[in-house]
């Protein structure tokens, strides 16, 4: 390599093939990063050709680069900031006006772009003809044909990139974009302006900056503007002339502009396209007509939805074995391999055990996003969109906030991934901070445990009754939310809805592995450092002394099992008593371990709702996953973990009146359990998806609302005279 | 009128497009500018949003959006 690089980024509408070329430039040899500072993700992507080592960056679709939304920012700070050699303009052919917006956009920042024509054979196929000869001369820029899931083209734009940056292109030229009469006129002056003062540095163009502080973008106003004296002046005589315009034409100038370039492009494309437009949605027409019928829809989406949870939880279960016996060798290989002792325990109980019981949940990770990257490629999540928005709407959210709250029943780590698909932070974090409050499968066997114990033939119904305060928690807490911390409207439900196409293997399967690894990567951080801490707290400090000498007397029965002369039921007798004897041992080492003393500090805070200290615990080693409530539990209450029939004997042991736990009690757990701090997975997944703010945030909120809703429940109970 | 008022396979020519800055913005960015043709497709379940479809395209919009957007109506489509 003789060491040339380049940089190429990747621009264009949403649906415009943008991924599938980005793709095939670099053979999905793909990294995900994440950009520094912001929560959108752009892709970044290596290939070698003619010497040049080529780096891609796959910037976030946008139809503009007006900095409305992240999305918009990501792209255009990129573009402004890391300054790259040629930038991609991905269009779809079949709808030029609106995809040349953007690129009218970048030709103002004087960027050296490449028209990429993309979805040449839909085109085609609806009979637009493109005289893309003419349509570069015009614009300036070269203009390359591709057909992005086919490949087709592909080389031909990496050819004409290098070209572009050797100086080789036929049709290269900063061609400004001009505007009507009122406005070209003002933008000359602004420009005129500007040269005259020399605070700016590193802007893109003079006339761009002209045109920015015609619409008044604040922002970029002030990153290439430094100098506050000379901004003021500028602000002042813009706005003299702004009032002018405005009475002139009715408009601020920023609809101005927007007309204006729209105009700039229509007149291009009058020259340059001959066309007998068809409806490219013809053929999905039929589709659609079933999908978002007016009573069928929802059946449909709801059937679609039940499909994919039930291939998530009955089709992961399979997988989910394998990984589980996986780990259970690899701990008892282990084992056999460490002597006992501190170095066994903290590997074997501490890191295979906590990183073991969040791996396994990999297989439903990954069927649950191939379904929602089949839903996504083939456009229905729009549609479902479409469906539930008027009452998502009633609740502060947007239409497309329901599947990930749906997604939130199974677990909310992928639900909380899945929140990219919503544009605006705003319904974004909202969202998020809803999300936990979805009962997720992991709490699901403390209902089944206690109401089990406690409510027999109505069980059913108590854990019913749960899942739907939750949702009614959430309803309440979004209304409190959007009064609140999220006073800013709804997203508007501008949304493109894409024709139906049939998913392609190697994108589904490419989402799939995507969302693996960033699983993964977590599983190797924040759950294994967890894991280990969790641990520490629970196994120290060892008591000093015990109360009874458990290790002699568990090696007498031993013995007597291995040589007297017993019957079946004398044998199982004693194997009982030493299951006992062990688990008091393990229960006198929680009690005297960091996480026992913890519950007894923690009493006081639970006992107003009515909980004991083992059952503090067990809320507390629940943070690291909710599965653990019952886990600890068990080890809590005396019962063996290895004995076959656990739930029973632990329901067993719960009804025990020495406990004191009455149903009313139960219940107020199983609300405690239902709404408190999300576990650490979920927590992260905020913290990576919303930030560390929003993370502190959310532990504090449900830990507060677990607590008051618990004591309602407890208190209030009381009062009326329940038990 | 507004886009509101066109019944479903009918079309209008926008004639201007009003509300605040963002919202505006993105209508605008999505291709709804001033002169360009538009037809409405048909609304969801619960009339909310509506379909629209532009050159072919099609697009969905909230009826509180849709009334931003002023028409021409265009007779037989």
């Amino acid at each position: 390599m003789s060491g040339k690089k380049l940089k190429i980024a990747l621009a264009g509408n949403p649906n415009s093939g943008k991924t599938s070329i980005f793709n095939a430039l670099t053979h999905a040899h793909q990294k995900v990063g994440n950009y520094p500072g912001v929560t959108v993700e752009k892709r970044t992507g290596y290939a070698h050709f003619q010497g040049y080592s080529i780096e891609f960056v796959d910037l976030p679709g946008t139809y503009s680069l007006t900095a409305y939304s992240t999305d918009e920012k990501v792209a255009r700070d990129y573009i402004l900031d890391n300054k790259p050699d040629v930038i991609i303009n991905v269009v779809d052919s079949g709808n030029l006006d609106r995809n040349l917006y953007l690129t009218t956009q970048l030709l103002e920042m004087e960027c050296d772009i490449i028209i990429d024509m993309n979805m040449w054979d839909e085109a085609e196929r609806l009979g637009i003809h493109i005289d893309t000869d003419r349509l570069s001369e015009m614009l300036g820029a070269p203009i390359v044909k591709t057909i992005g899931h086919r490949g087709d083209g592909v080389r031909e734009l990496i050819q004409a990139a290098i070209d572009l940056k050797e100086g080789k292109a036929k049709y290269h030229r900063h061609a400004p974009v001009t505007y009507g009469s009122h406005i070209e006129d003002l933008v000359v002056d602004l420009t005129h302006n500007i040269r005259r003062c020399r605070s700016c540095d590193g802007c893109p163009s003079r006339r761009w900056l002209a045109v920015k502080l015609l619409e008044e973008d604040i922002q970029t106003e002030s990153k290439f503007i430094k100098d506050r004296h000379e901004l003021i002046r500028l602000q002042k005589s813009i706005r003299k002339k702004v009032r002018h315009v405005k009475k002139a034409t009715g408009e601020d100038p920023d609809v101005i502009l927007t007309d204006g370039r729209y105009g700039y492009i229509s007149g291009i494309l009058k020259e340059v396209v001959s066309t007998k437009i068809g409806d490219r949605m013809r053929s999905s027409r039929q589709v659609d007509s079933i999908l978002t019928h007016k009573f069928l829809g929802y059946p449909i989406f709801f059937l679609l939805l039940w499909l994919i949870f039930q291939a998530t939880y009955v089709l992961g279960n399979y997988p989910m074995e394998w990984i589980e016996s996986g780990i259970g060798f690899l701990s008892q290989t282990v084992s056999g391999f460490l002597p006992d002792g501190f170095f066994s325990d903290l590997i074997i109980d501490g890191i295979i055990a906590g990183c073991g019981s969040v791996l396994v949940f990999l297989p439903n990770i990954m069927i649950l996003f191939m379904g929602i990257a089949m839903l996504e490629d083939s456009g229905y999540m729009a549609r479902a969109a479409f469906l539930m928005d008027k009452l998502m709407h009633a609740l502060g959210l947007h239409g497309k906030s329901f599947i990930p709250m749906i997604m939130g029943f199974g677990c909310s780590v992928p639900a909380i991934m899945a929140t990219r698909t919503l544009e605006s932070e705003r319904d974004r974090k909202m969202t998020i901070l809803l999300i936990p409050l979805m009962s997720c499968s992991a709490r699901l066997p403390v209902y089944v445990l206690f109401a089990g114990a406690f409510f027999g033939a109505r069980a059913g119904n108590v854990i019913f009754s749960i899942y739907i305060l939750g949702i009614a928690a959430a309803i309440g807490v979004a209304q409190i939310l959007r009064n609140t911390l999220f006073r800013q409207s709804v997203a508007p439900f501008v949304m493109e809805l894409p024709p139906y196409r049939v998913p392609t293997v190697k994108s589904v399967t490419m989402h799939m592995w995507e969302r693996a690894s960033i699983y993964l990567r977590k599983i190797g951080g924040v759950i294994l450092v967890g894991s280990v801490i969790i641990w520490f707290l629970s196994s120290f400090p060892k008591p000093e002394k015990y109360s009874q000498n458990y290790e002699a007397q568990v090696t007498v029965l031993h013995e007597d099992i291995s040589s007297k002369d017993l019957s079946t039921a004398e044998k199982e007798e004693l194997n009982r008593k030493i299951i006992g004897l062990d688990a008091a041992k393990s229960r006198e080492d929680i009690e005297n371990s960091s996480i026992g003393k913890l519950g007894y500090a923690l009493a006081p805070v639970v006992e107003p709702l009515g909980f004991d200290w083992r059952l503090g615990v067990s809320l507390v080693t629940g943070f690291v996953a909710k599965e653990i409530v019952v886990s600890t539990m068990g080890v809590l209450y005396q019962i063996g973990e290895n004995e076959g029939d656990e739930g029973y004997s632990l329901t067993a042991a719960l009804q025990n009146p020495v406990h004191g736990i009455t149903p009313l009690k139960a219940y107020a757990f199983m609300v405690f359990v239902l709404l408190y701090t999300p576990c650490l997975g979920a927590l992260s997944a905020i913290k990576r998806e919303a930030g560390i703010k929003l993370m502190f945030f959310s532990i504090i909120y449900q830990f507060a609302l677990a607590w008051i809703m618990a004591f309602i429940v407890y208190q209030g109970g009381k009062l009326i005279g329940l038990a | 009128m507004t886009l509101l008022d066109l019944k479903p396979g009918k079309s209008g020519i926008i004639t201007k497009v009003s509300g605040n800055g963002r919202l505006r913005h993105r209508i605008l960015d999505m291709g709804m500018y001033i002169g360009k043709k538009i037809t409405m497709v048909k609304s969801a379940p619960f009339n909310d949003p509506v379909e629209f479809a532009m050159n072919g395209n099609h697009i969905s919009l909230r009826r509180a959006e849709a009334q931003l957007i002023f028409i021409h109506l265009i007779d037989n489509d």
